[in-house]
């Protein structure tokens, strides 16, 4: 550890200024801080500071990501494995591992592409490199099918980084959700490669593993046969469990309510907003259930498709969230109410949970406007009635 | 029986190095250094020159807007120099000290028979006034304005504060006097905390007493107007610190300045943390003679780690000096991987470390500001310690936009920035909230001068 901090004390001249290496501050900066807590001590305020810092924060978040992050992996060969029909003499190495090499080629595309672009802009700004990508970073993979192509992965995660978010000041400052966006992004651009029943089981064997699918198989998620009037063929334990096809993410609510115990325990989601959300899908889809306007139950409505994994990673978001105790609780029902409404009422997607939190997104600001109005017009009535 | 306001926002600070509570007076030393700077606001107009000589209550300066309001020297003794900073800026005056203490004399008077102007004047003529601040923007109070009531917190409950019942011992005449004196002027509350029971506090006569049950910063006066009589636009409230009402006292019961206040000193790198007796002006080379437990390393608080001032042995102590503390700097601590290490003991509000299950373990904690500073990414973190009818987050956003309406809107004339202090200790993204609140308090009082 000595040997190590001497080392970077040594080399860290050449990144200061007039230094040679002072194009790549930024990056070497961005490292320092993650080997070693930064040694700055405070020059005015508080003299004693919390612990607690955005790289913690963040670090926490992917760690909750890891559980739905490997099950998504698992799942990815198990689909594979079983709609090729030899899922009984396969392994569970096998399995795992033709899944793992499916997806991880995702996971270093989103993080090379995005904290490229973010480690250029920060050295471009003079700014410390902001650990948002991070979180970003580990949820863009899990919200896609896995056969989505890598170049289009990459436009997206641009996409999203430089247009959702740096242009708005970075880590903070953004409006929408940008693992959303990037979703968001694909969706709307290359529809072919997002919905449909063809993308969500990877086709090709890779070094070996996995097998090759013949062309013209079919593999829609649950919510899309429902959303085209056939009957789900997978049982309430698949869909809690997970064994169902779906992006890669999102699929087994336990792996899910491990990220979420992480979270809520941490105190780094919010719970308001994250039970609100649930609260809101509930009432919503018991609802139309009592109108008989959905062929599925209320429950069959929350373990299905993107909703938990909405809820739990990209509701709570503290960014895009509403930031007032009040405001989370709005925000949170809303998103489950009109993810279940897109759901049921609009023939044209399946899925409404991204809608919905964008949705919410674009209103956050307006509900916490109206909540600290009332502290306002509060403070208001007070001073006109003293001055009577 | 008193009000009970029960507060449940807010966070205990537990710290090693709490001052045990034995006294230790610090005899007389050589030269005293009265700084202008601590009284927040204040222009200084020096009123003496070097190689004057004045008795103990006598002015030294006033302040350039108000020149009734005096400011008295602490000792008598011939004024030595005058310590000017950048542009001439006063930074302090030395006093080289008498042998033999003159107390100028304004008489003694019965505070209870005065009338509210007679206190004030007898205040500004002693040059105690300026120890009066006033809300909106916690500066040295304004002379010219009726206060709607005056607030004084008897709690201290930021980490390592000194123990004002510790104080008062023996003090309990002089405060009282000062009370009555105060609520002649205006409605005056005074704040207790619930875990304070001295008679002097809880049985106080002429002033509505409060009790305040919750967590650090329930002791902040600022906090304890917010729940009692929040402050309009247009209003002022002043505030005085417990000790001030001492000195107010004995004004009237003595007819002298007398600047004695008793110090707590604390914190881990001090090797025995007590009491000490001593004048404001005292140098803290004097009071900290072999007080440490290493030289090196180590950051001096004229104050307590939350809202004192860096200082170090040249200076002295200050008018808010109601404890001086001294913790490591950590500025070469090297704490590897802090993002995925458990961290035992470092002291975090987040339950991504395990502080939170140690309850009230005392930490030593340094300097360090642990992470680097980020735009406002986590939600909700300052309100939770904010025990005020107060959005803190939008208050500072506005601040920091400089937008003028909002920050009325949202309340700043209700805060000084000792209110966010403990928000700036568990705030993920490293802001200097107290800075930002009192540039803000600033741009304010310059915009409606």
């Amino acid at each position: 550890m000595k040997a190590l901090r001497q080392y970077l004390d040594r080399i860290k001249p050449n990144f200061e200024k007039g230094g040679k290496l002072h194009a790549f501050q930024s990056i070497f900066d961005g490292l320092e801080t993650f080997l070693f807590v930064p040694n700055t001590t405070s020059k005015v305020g508080t003299h004693i500071h919390d612990s607690i810092d955005s790289k913690r924060i963040m670090s926490m978040v992917v760690i909750a990501a890891l559980p739905a992050l490997l099950f998504g992996m698992y799942n990815v060969g198990y689909q594979n494995y079983l709609l090729a029909g030899k899922l009984a003499e396969a392994s569970f190495f096998n399995v795992f591992f033709f899944g793992f090499l499916a997806v991880i080629p995702k996971v270093l595309v989103s993080y090379i592409i995005g904290l490229g672009i973010e480690f250029a802009w920060a050295q471009w700004k003079h700014e410390e490199i902001q650990e948002g990508f991070l979180v970003t970073g580990i949820l863009i993979p899990l919200i896609i099918p896995v056969n989505c192509p890598l170049w289009i992965l990459a436009i997206a995660v641009a996409f999203s980084v430089i247009i959702c978010k740096e242009i708005f000041g970075g880590t903070g400052m953004n409006i929408f959700n940008p693992a959303l966006c990037a979703r968001a992004f694909l969706f709307f651009s290359y529809p072919s490669k997002m919905t449909g029943d063809s993308v969500w089981v990877a086709t090709n064997s890779i070094l070996g593993f996995g097998n090759d699918l013949p062309d013209g198989f079919t593999a829609a998620t649950p919510l899309g046969e429902i959303g085209v009037g056939a009957d789900v063929p997978y049982t309430v334990t698949d869909m809690i469990t997970g064994f169902i096809p779906g992006s890669i993410g999102e699929t087994s609510v336990i792996a899910i309510a491990i990220g979420a115990i992480i979270l809520l325990w941490t105190g780094i989601a919010s719970w308001r907003t994250m039970g609100s959300v649930f609260a809101g899908g509930i009432i919503t889809a018991v609802i139309f259930n009592l109108l008989d306007m959905t062929p599925i139950s209320w429950y069959e409505h929350i373990v299905l498709g993107g909703f938990c994994f909405g809820a739990v990673f990209m509701a709570t978001d503290p960014v895009t969230s509403a930031r007032t105790s009040f405001g989370q609780y709005v925000y949170g029902a809303l998103i489950g109410a009109m993810a279940i409404i897109i759901r049921v009422m609009n023939p044209g997607y399946p899925e409404g949970m991204m809608l919905a939190i964008l949705f919410a997104n674009m209103l956050a600001p307006l509900i916490d406007y109206c909540v600290v109005q009332t502290n306002i017009n509060k403070r208001m009535k007070r001073l006109t009635q003293n001055n009577k | 029986m008193a009000n009970v306001i029960k507060l449940r926002k807010g966070y205990n600070i537990h710290l090693k190095g709490k001052a045990a509570e034995t006294k230790r007076s610090v005899g007389q030393s050589a030269e005293y250094m009265l700084c202008p700077d601590t009284f927040v606001g204040v222009i200084p107009k020096l009123l003496v020159h070097e190689g004057d000589h004045v008795d103990a209550g006598e002015a030294l300066f006033v302040d350039k807007r108000y020149p009734e309001v005096r400011f008295a020297s602490p000792v008598s003794g011939t004024v030595c120099n005058v310590v000017r900073g950048d542009r001439r800026k006063i930074l302090g005056i030395k006093i080289k000290a008498d042998k033999e203490q003159q107390f100028y004399d304004f008489g003694k008077k019965d505070a209870a028979s005065l009338l509210g102007e007679e206190v004030k004047s007898a205040l500004l003529e002693a040059g105690l006034f300026g120890y009066i601040y006033q809300l909106p923007y916690a500066v040295s109070a304004s002379p010219q304005q009726k206060p709607k009531a005056i607030f004084v917190s008897a709690l201290r409950d930021m980490p390592l504060a000194g123990n004002f019942e510790f104080e008062l011992q023996g003090n309990e005449t002089d405060f009282q006097t000062g009370l009555t004196a105060l609520s002649k002027i205006a409605k005056t509350y005074l704040g207790v905390g619930k875990s304070q029971n001295s008679d002097a506090l809880l049985k106080a006569q002429d002033v509505e007493i409060t009790i305040f049950d919750g967590p650090c910063p329930a002791g902040n006066v600022g906090v304890q107007v917010n729940h009692l009589l929040p402050v309009n636009k247009g209003e002022t409230v002043w505030t005085v610190d417990p000790t001030f009402v001492l000195f107010f006292g004995r004004l009237f019961n003595t007819g002298k300045v007398n600047l004695k206040r008793t110090i707590a000193i604390g914190g881990s790198a001090i090797s025995t943390p007590e009491y000490v007796e001593a004048l404001i002006g005292t140098p803290f080379a004097d009071i900290l003679k072999d007080a440490f437990k290493r030289q090196e390393g180590i950051r001096l608080i004229n104050g307590n780690p939350l809202t004192g001032i860096k200082s170090s042995l040249e200076d002295s102590v200050g008018v808010k000096t109601s404890e001086i503390t001294a913790i490591p700097e950590g500025d070469h601590a090297d704490e590897m991987l802090g993002w995925i290490l458990p961290r035992t003991n470092q002291l975090s509000t987040s339950h991504s470390y395990f502080s939170w299950l140690l309850g009230k373990k005392e930490y030593d904690l340094d300097a360090r500001i642990k992470g680097g500073e980020r735009h406002i990414i986590m939600s909700g973190e300052y309100d939770k310690v904010l025990p005020m009818d107060i959005y803190g987050e939008f208050l500072i956003k506005a601040i920091i936009a400089g937008d003028i309406d909002k920050m009325e809107q949202l309340g700043i004339y209700e805060v000084s920035p000792e209110d966010f202090a403990v928000a700036e200790f568990v705030d993920s993204s490293k802001l200097e909230l107290q800075r930002i609140v009192r540039e803000g308090l600033d741009m304010l009082r310059k915009e409606n001068a």
